[in-house]
Parts: structure tokens; sequence; C-alpha cells
């Protein structure tokens, strides 16, 4: 108990005096997460509209790998990704282990399939004479697109936010991947891990503090807009 | 709301495009353990490094076993490691050229405070080991190749005692921080290196149940990884930083590195 109130006076410090090292992980944790949500989102939408609205062969393994990859475990896509990206391996010339581009490319591999599937289902319960009917009143798919997405506007916040709960939340991916480089590639919850290796409880503890209140800004914004649109809509 | 979103979009597009990939001649991984990063001293040396030479660090913390074989992938360009005898496995099989010698400690055994397999009074650290076996009193093992972890099996097999398996002997599988949070917690004896034990016993319910044995010196190397047999090796770095870590400025550093903190050096620098 002491030590938590020791670790929520240091969060405060931390926060409060502008501790320029403090300040440097929360801004790379935000960049790295905030650009692979950003990415994740642009691939799944279209995906997820084209996948919902055709028929196709072997539509039913491709959404069950896709719910598969909703509990994918971020070491499992670190692991993989590592071998990937080792200088001897398949895209080792690029020189991406290491760097904060390669935790994006591990974050998008555990966000997209979260933001896919919670999208698919969204689109899927969009009704079909709905769609039969813009359709026939002579709108092009682009257009109806459009108001699917417009329509399924408050799941498909959720789906953003449950992969950016995913991200900036894991910690084997990132440290795999990432290195857990001092000022390079160390984020929130791999400089946990490495206080809480030095012996630094209540610095880790107060780490851990400024993840939550981070994850519950960004969790805020978008709930507003969520629900912004929610009183538009009525 | 539309165009907040369009420049939203174009900054993290920005942001990804221009995060600097630093050039990769100018870049060193360094593969090394994880009491080297524990303890801090890495923190203090390598950006020393960094702003004498413009040289880009990645420090990459794993046990010794693990850089080891990252050497031996050529994933790494340098080696900063204490598992002697699978050093020298390396260094016949060509992986590795010149290793230097860079520092020492003391690996030390570890224990509750009251001592249940009363290895203080052992004569050696052979000994203590009989000790906790024969009473089957809790012993927690990294498990994890380390060097230490080496180290500790070393001991076993010289008393032909096989430890795995039993309810008294537990792997923790992770680093010596970790671990010695696990033997701290359950009352467990524990293979430590001192350096770590020492910036870390504040936090700690152990204490020092034997030390000062020739077995247990824990020497550090530092190993450049051999250019000839991978193709991407940053070997100019790996050199600059190798000769750095020998330099007489930076080993003055290391035996001064912890007085003011601990009381004592955590590392000593005359063989």
């Amino acid at each position: 108990m002491e030590l938590f109130v020791e670790a929520l006076t240091k969060a405060i410090h931390l926060l409060l005096s502008f501790d320029y090292e403090t300040y440097l992980v929360i801004w790379f944790t935000l960049k790295v997460s905030i650009t692979a949500i950003l990415i994740s989102t642009i691939l799944s939408i279209p995906l997820a509209l084209y996948i919902s609205t055709n028929q196709f062969r072997f539509k039913h393994f491709i959404l069950s790998t896709i719910n598969t990859g909703m509990a994918m475990p971020p070491v499992l896509a670190g692991l993989f990704i590592t071998i990937f990206l080792w200088r001897n391996g398949f895209l080792g010339r690029f020189n991406l282990l290491y760097t904060p581009q390669a935790i994006i490319i591990a974050q998008i591999f555990l966000a997209t399939p979260l933001i896919l599937g919670i999208s698919i289902s969204a689109f899927q319960s969009f009704p079909k004479k709905f769609m039969l009917q813009i359709l026939g009143l002579g709108a092009t798919k682009f257009q109806l697109y459009m108001i699917m997405i417009r329509e399924c506007k408050l799941t498909l916040l959720s789906a953003i936010m449950a992969g950016f709960g995913a991200i900036i939340s894991e910690v084997g991916a990132s440290m795999m991947v990432g290195g857990n480089i001092k000022g390079y590639t160390r984020v929130l919850t791999t400089a946990i891990v490495t206080e809480t290796g030095k012996g630094n409880f209540e610095l880790a503890m107060a780490y851990g503090i400024i993840l939550l209140l981070l994850s519950f800004s960004v969790n805020m914004i978008l709930t507003k807009i969520q629900q912004k649109n929610r009183t538009e809509h009525e | 709301m539309k165009l907040l979103l369009k420049y939203i979009f174009q900054l993290f597009l920005y942001i990804f495009l221009v995060t600097p990939t630093f050039a990769k001649n100018k870049t060193i991984i360094l593969a090394t353990t994880t009491s080297a990063v524990d303890t801090g001293i890495l923190d203090e040396l390598i950006p020393l490094f960094e702003k004498k030479t413009g040289y880009f660090v990645k420090i990459i913390a794993v046990g010794s076993g693990q850089a080891l074989l990252l050497g031996k992938k050529g994933e790494a360009d340098i080696l900063l490691v204490h598992s002697p005898d699978e050093e020298e496995q390396f260094m016949r099989e060509g992986y590795g050229i010149n290793r230097k010698f860079v520092m020492y400690n003391d690996f030390v055994l570890l224990g509750p405070p009251h001592d249940p397999a009363n290895t203080k009074h052992a004569k050696n650290i052979f000994e203590a080991f009989k000790q906790i076996s024969l009473r089957k009193v809790l012993f927690i093992s990294r498990g994890d190749h380390s060097g230490t972890h080496r180290k500790e099996m070393f001991i076993w097999k010289s008393l032909k005692i096989d430890p795995i398996g039993n309810k008294w002997y537990q792997e923790t599988g992770s680093g010596m921080g970790q671990t010695l949070s696990v033997a701290s917690q359950k009352l467990g004896y524990v293979l430590s290196d001192k350096a770590t034990f020492l910036s870390l016993k504040r936090n700690l319910n152990l204490q020092i149940c034997h030390s000062d044995d020739k077995i247990l010196k824990n020497i550090y190397h530092v190993i450049e990884v051999n250019p000839k047999m991978f193709k991407n090796i940053n070997h100019e770095g790996a050199k600059a930083l190798a000769d750095f870590f020998v330099s007489d400025e930076t080993q003055r550093l290391i035996k001064e590195f912890g007085i003011k903190k601990f009381g004592e050096p955590l590392f000593k620098i005359n063989q």
C-alpha cells in the first residue's frame, strides 16, 4: 500500500516536473501506437467492407483466421516478425529490426485482426434489404460503403478502441522487435519491465499509472467522438 | 471534422516516414547480459561512447547464452558476455575475434536471513550447494542459459547432482533482477552476480551466504563478431566500441562505478 502511494506521488511528480525521460517514453509510446492504429484502421475498414458485402470461396476459412488473429499472443507475433526482420532474414536488407518501425509493424499485426473482426460483424449486421434499397435508388457501390460506415460508426469506433487498448498495453512484441533501447524503442510497457528488473518498483508503478492515464485519455477522446455521433444520430 | 482527421493523418504519416532510421554503418548492435543492464553500468558508459564517436549503440539485453547465439547468427556486431566456456567455444568455431577482458566481479550464493541450510559454515561453495540439496531447501535457478546459470550448472555437475525435476529446485527462466525477487519472496537460495545483488539489495530479503571462492569469479569479456562470417556486420563500429571498453579512461570509470551509491565498487578491473 505504501508502495502504491509512493508510486502515485512519483507519477504525479514525473508528469508535473516535465521529466525529460518520462515525456520521451510517453511520446514514443503514443507515436508508435497511434501510427499503428491509424494504419490498421485504414487497412481494415475497406477490407471489412469487401469481406462483409461479397460472397467468395473460403470465406468461412478467412473469417475463422481473422477471429483467431484476434487472440494472437503478442510474443508470438513478435517472434514471427523478428525472424523476418533479422539481418540475414527475409526482409533483412531494410535493417528494420530494433527500430520504432519494427514495433509499428508488430502492432499493426496485432491490431488489424481485432479491428477487422469487429468491423466485419458490424457491417454484416447492416440490414440486407436496406442495402438493396440504397442500391436500387441508384447509389454507387462507393456511396453504399460510405453509408454503411456512417451507420456503423459506433461499433467501428469501439473496434478502434479495442485495437488501441490491445497494442498500447502489449509488451512481448515491443520488447522483442524493438529491443527496448533507451531513448529509441523504449515504450511505457517495456520501461515497466526494465525498471522492475532494476528493482525500481515505484518508478515501474509510476510508469504503469501514466500508461493507464494515457489510455484513459485516448479512450475518452474516442468515446466523446462516438457519443457525439450518437446524439446527432438520434 | 473531416479536415481535422486529414491533418492528423498527414501528421502521423509524416512522423512515420521521417522517424530516423540511423545509417547502417553508424549503428552498432551490442548483445549483452541482463546483469550489465540491471546494474546500470551501460547506461553510464554507452552515452559517453556515443557522444565521443557519433555511433548509435543498440543495447540488446539478454542472457549470455542468447547473446552468443545472436552473435552466431550475425545479428549482433559485438558481445559483452560472461560465460567463459561458451565464449571459448564461440571463438574456436570462428564466430568471434579479438576477445578482450573487460571487468570482473564475483558470484555470490544468496539465501534467506536465517540460512536454513547452514551454508555459511560450509567450507566451500560445493559443500554449500550440497547442504542445500541434502536438506532439500528451496533453490531458485535462472534456468535461462545465461552466464550465471552456466556457473550454477557447473557447480551441480561437479557435485554429480542433477537438481532438475526436484521439488526444491525451481527455474524462473528470467533475468537476474526478476530471479532475485522470486528467491526473496519464496525464501530460497539463489546464485547471483554480486553487482546485481548490490544494486537491488534494498528491495530484497536476502543475504550473502557464501562468497570469495575462486570458482565464483565472474569475468566479462568483449568479443567482436567475425566480419568474415557475415556480410552485414558493422565491424568498424564494433572495434571502436571494444577499444572504448578497454581504454584507460573507461576502465577507470568501471572501477569507480557504484562506489557513491553502494559504498563499494560493483566491478573490478585488475585481473
